[in-house]
C-alpha cells in the first residue's frame, strides 16, 4: 500500500495527463465519426441498394484487427509525412467507429413500427419531416446504444495506438510491459476500464435526458 | 364526394388486386368496404390517399383528379385513420393531434381553438390531456385521438381502415355509437374497410361487398340483408341476416308501423326498454326471457305500451316481405 502511495505520488499527474491525451484522442474521433456515421446511417434508410455494401464495408473494416489496422495506417500517411503519431491513429478510430454508429442508425430506423410510418406517410409528411419528426426521435434510444458501444469500442483500442506514438493510457501499459512495471501496467489498465465506465454512464445520462419517457419504453 | 372510375390495381400481370371498380361515395355519406381479408378493400382504401398507386382507371375527389395533385398536398387534404392509432409515441396528444394542422402552417391561436374543439368532440379535457403522451392513455383514448387527429384539418374526406379493430367488443361499441354521433356534427365523405359485418351494418349508409378485388353488390345495409344480389352475399351475410337486419330497426320504427301491444298491469315481472332502443337487443331480451312483460318507454320515460316477440316477427315479415312485392312491381 505504502509503495502505491509513493507511485501514485510520483506518477498521478503524468497519468492524468495521459487520461486526458486518450479522452481526447477518442472524443475527437467520435464526434467526427458520429458526423459521418448518422447522417450516412439516416441516408442508408432511403437507398436499399446502397445500404447493404455500405454496411457490408463498415463490417470489415471492423473485423481487422486493431494492431493489423494501425500497422495500416502507417505506410499510408507516412506519405504525407506523418505515418506515427495522433493523426493515423485518429483515422483508425473513426473507421472503426462507423460500423456501430452506421448499423445502429440503420437499424434504429428501419425498425420504427411500419404503422407510424403509415401514418406519417398518410397524413401528408415529406421523407425529410418525417425523419425529423417521427423516425429520428423514435429510433433514439437504439441510435444512442450504437454511439456508446463505439465509444466504450474505441477507448480499448485507442491503447494500442500506444505502439504507433499516439500516446494516451496505452504508453503506461506498454511502458510497464517492456520494463515487468506491475504498477504501471495496473495504474494504466485501471485508468482506462474506469474511462470507459464514465463514458458510457455519461452517455447513459444524456440519451435519458434527451428522449422522452414514452420512447425509451 | 369520391368517385371511382373503373379503378383496377395490379401488381404483376398475373396478380389483381382490384378490378374495375367503379362506384361513388355521396357527399357526406359513410360507405364501408366490406370483405375477407384479402378482398382487395385495403388496397382499394389506399389508393385514394396514393399510399398505393392506380394502375388504371381514376378516383376524382371532389372533383379533380388525385393524380393531378401533388401526393403530400392530396394526402394532408384527406383525413386518414389506421387501426392500431398510429400515434406517435415522442409527441404530446396535443402535438400528435395537431400534426396536420402544423404542417400546413395554421398559427398557434387557430391551433389552440381547433385542438380544444376537437377534443371537446371525444369528452375529453383538453387542460389535462393535452399534455399526456399515448402511452398514458387506454387503448380506447388512444383510438379517439386517432380519430379526432384525422379531423384535426377539417379534411372533407376522411379514409378509416379497421380504426376499431383492435378494442374490445364493449369499447368498440361505444366508440362506433360516439362516432356516429361525431359523425352527425360534422359530415364527412368516409370510406371506411371493416371485416366486421355488424359494424358493417352499423356504421354504414351503403356497403360495399367485395371479393377478389370486385364489387359483389354496392347497396344500403338493409337492401343488402333483405336481397341479397347473388350467392356469396347471401352466404357472406349468413343465415342469420334476417336478425342482423333487426339492428338497423329500432322499436319506435315498429311502434309506427304496427303498433305496440297493450300493458297488462296485473303482471308484476316487467321490464323496460327505451323506445329507442334497436329490435336486435330487444329481440334478445325477448328470448331471454327476461322478465313477463316487456314495457316500452318513451324518452320522457313514459309507459307507452309493450312489446312482445310475435310483433318483432310480424314486424320483420312486413319489412322483408312488404319491400319485395314492391321492388317485384317496380
Amino acid at each position: 500500500m505504502e509503495q502505491w502511495a509513493r507511485f501514485l505520488e510520483i506518477n498521478a499527474p503524468r497519468i492524468l495527463e495521459l487520461t486526458l491525451d486518450h479522452a481526447l484522442l477518442v472524443s475527437l474521433a467520435i464526434v467526427v465519426a458520429l458526423l459521418i456515421g448518422v447522417p450516412l446511417g439516416i441516408y442508408l434508410t432511403t437507398n436499399e441498394y446502397l445500404a447493404g455494401t455500405v454496411l457490408q464495408v463498415a463490417s470489415v473494416t471492423l473485423t481487422i484487427p486493431s494492431l493489423a489496422l494501425f500497422g495500416i495506417m502507417i505506410p499510408i500517411f507516412s506519405l504525407i509525412n506523418k505515418g506515427i503519431g495522433f493523426l493515423p491513429a485518429f483515422v483508425a478510430l473513426v473507421l472503426y467507429s462507423q460500423l456501430p454508429i452506421i448499423r445502429n442508425t440503420y437499424t434504429a430506423i428501419k425498425n420504427v413500427n411500419p404503422e407510424m410510418r403509415d401514418a406519417a406517410i398518410g397524413m401528408g409528411m415529406k421523407t425529410h419531416q418525417r425523419l425529423l419528426r417521427v423516425e429520428i426521435p423514435n429510433a433514439m434510444p437504439v441510435i444512442m446504444a450504437g454511439i456508446r458501444t463505439a465509444v466504450v469500442l474505441n477507448i480499448g483500442i485507442a491503447v494500442i495506438a500506444a505502439y504507433i506514438g499516439a500516446g494516451g493510457l496505452g504508453v503506461l501499459i506498454t511502458q510497464g510491459i517492456s520494463r515487468g512495471d506491475n504498477y504501471l501496467i495496473i495504474s494504466g489498465s485501471l485508468a482506462v476500464a474506469l474511462l470507459a465506465i464514465i463514458a458510457d454512464g455519461l452517455l447513459l445520462l444524456i440519451q435519458k435526458r434527451f428522449t422522452t419517457k414514452a420512447v425509451v419504453e | 364526394m369520391i368517385t371511382f372510375n373503373q379503378v383496377t390495381k395490379k401488381y404483376s400481370s398475373e396478380k389483381t388486386a382490384v378490378k374495375d371498380v367503379d362506384f361513388t361515395v355521396d357527399e357526406g355519406k359513410i360507405v364501408v368496404l366490406l370483405g375477407p381479408s384479402g378482398c382487395g378493400k385495403t388496397t382499394l382504401l389506399r389508393m385514394v390517399n396514393r399510399l398505393e398507386s392506380i394502375t388504371e382507371g381514376s378516383i376524382v375527389i371532389d372533383n379533380e383528379n388525385s393524380m393531378d395533385l401533388d401526393a403530400i398536398e392530396l394526402r394532408r387534404k384527406i383525413g386518414y385513420v389506421i387501426q392500431s392509432n398510429g400515434l406517435f409515441p415522442n409527441m404530446t396528444i396535443e402535438e400528435n393531434v395537431m400534426i396536420v394542422t402544423d404542417l400546413l402552417g395554421w398559427n398557434k391561436k387557430k391551433k389552440k381553438e381547433r385542438f380544444n374543439y376537437l377534443m371537446k368532440l371525444i369528452g375529453l379535457d383538453p387542460k389535462i390531456y393535452g399534455k399526456r403522451y399515448p402511452h398514458e392513455l387506454s387503448g380506447g383514448q388512444q383510438q379517439r385521438i386517432g380519430v379526432v387527429r384525422a379531423l384535426a384539418a377539417d379534411p372533407p374526406v376522411m379514409l378509416m381502415d379497421e380504426p376499431f379493430g383492435a378494442l374490445d367488443p364493449i369499447i368498440r361499441e361505444k366508440i362506433q355509437d360516439e362516432f356516429l354521433q361525431i359523425q352527425r356534427e360534422v359530415k364527412k365523405t368516409i370510406l371506411f374497410v371493416s371485416h366486421d359485418i355488424d359494424e358493417a351494418i352499423k356504421m354504414a349508409d351503403k356497403i360495399m361487398l367485395l371479393r377478389d378485388g370486385e364489387i359483389m353488390q354496392y347497396d344500403t345495409p338493409s337492401k343488402m340483408l333483405s336481397h341479397p344480389e347473388n350467392e356469396f352475399v347471401n352466404q357472406f351475410f349468413g343465415k342469420d341476416r334476417a336478425i342482423k337486419s333487426l339492428s338497423l330497426h329500432t322499436v319506435r320504427n315498429l311502434q309506427e308501423v304496427i303498433g305496440l301491444a297493450e300493458m297488462d298491469e296485473s303482471i308484476y315481472d316487467t321490464k323496460t326498454i327505451n323506445v329507442n332502443q334497436d329490435l336486435r337487443n330487444t329481440l334478445s331480451m325477448l328470448l331471454n326471457q327476461e322478465a313477463d312483460q316487456v314495457i316500452v318507454t318513451n324518452d320522457q320515460d313514459e309507459k307507452i305500451g309493450s312489446i312482445t316477440i310475435d310483433l318483432v316477427q310480424k314486424y320483420l315479415h312486413y319489412e322483408i316481405k312488404g319491400k319485395m312485392s314492391v321492388s317485384q312491381e317496380g
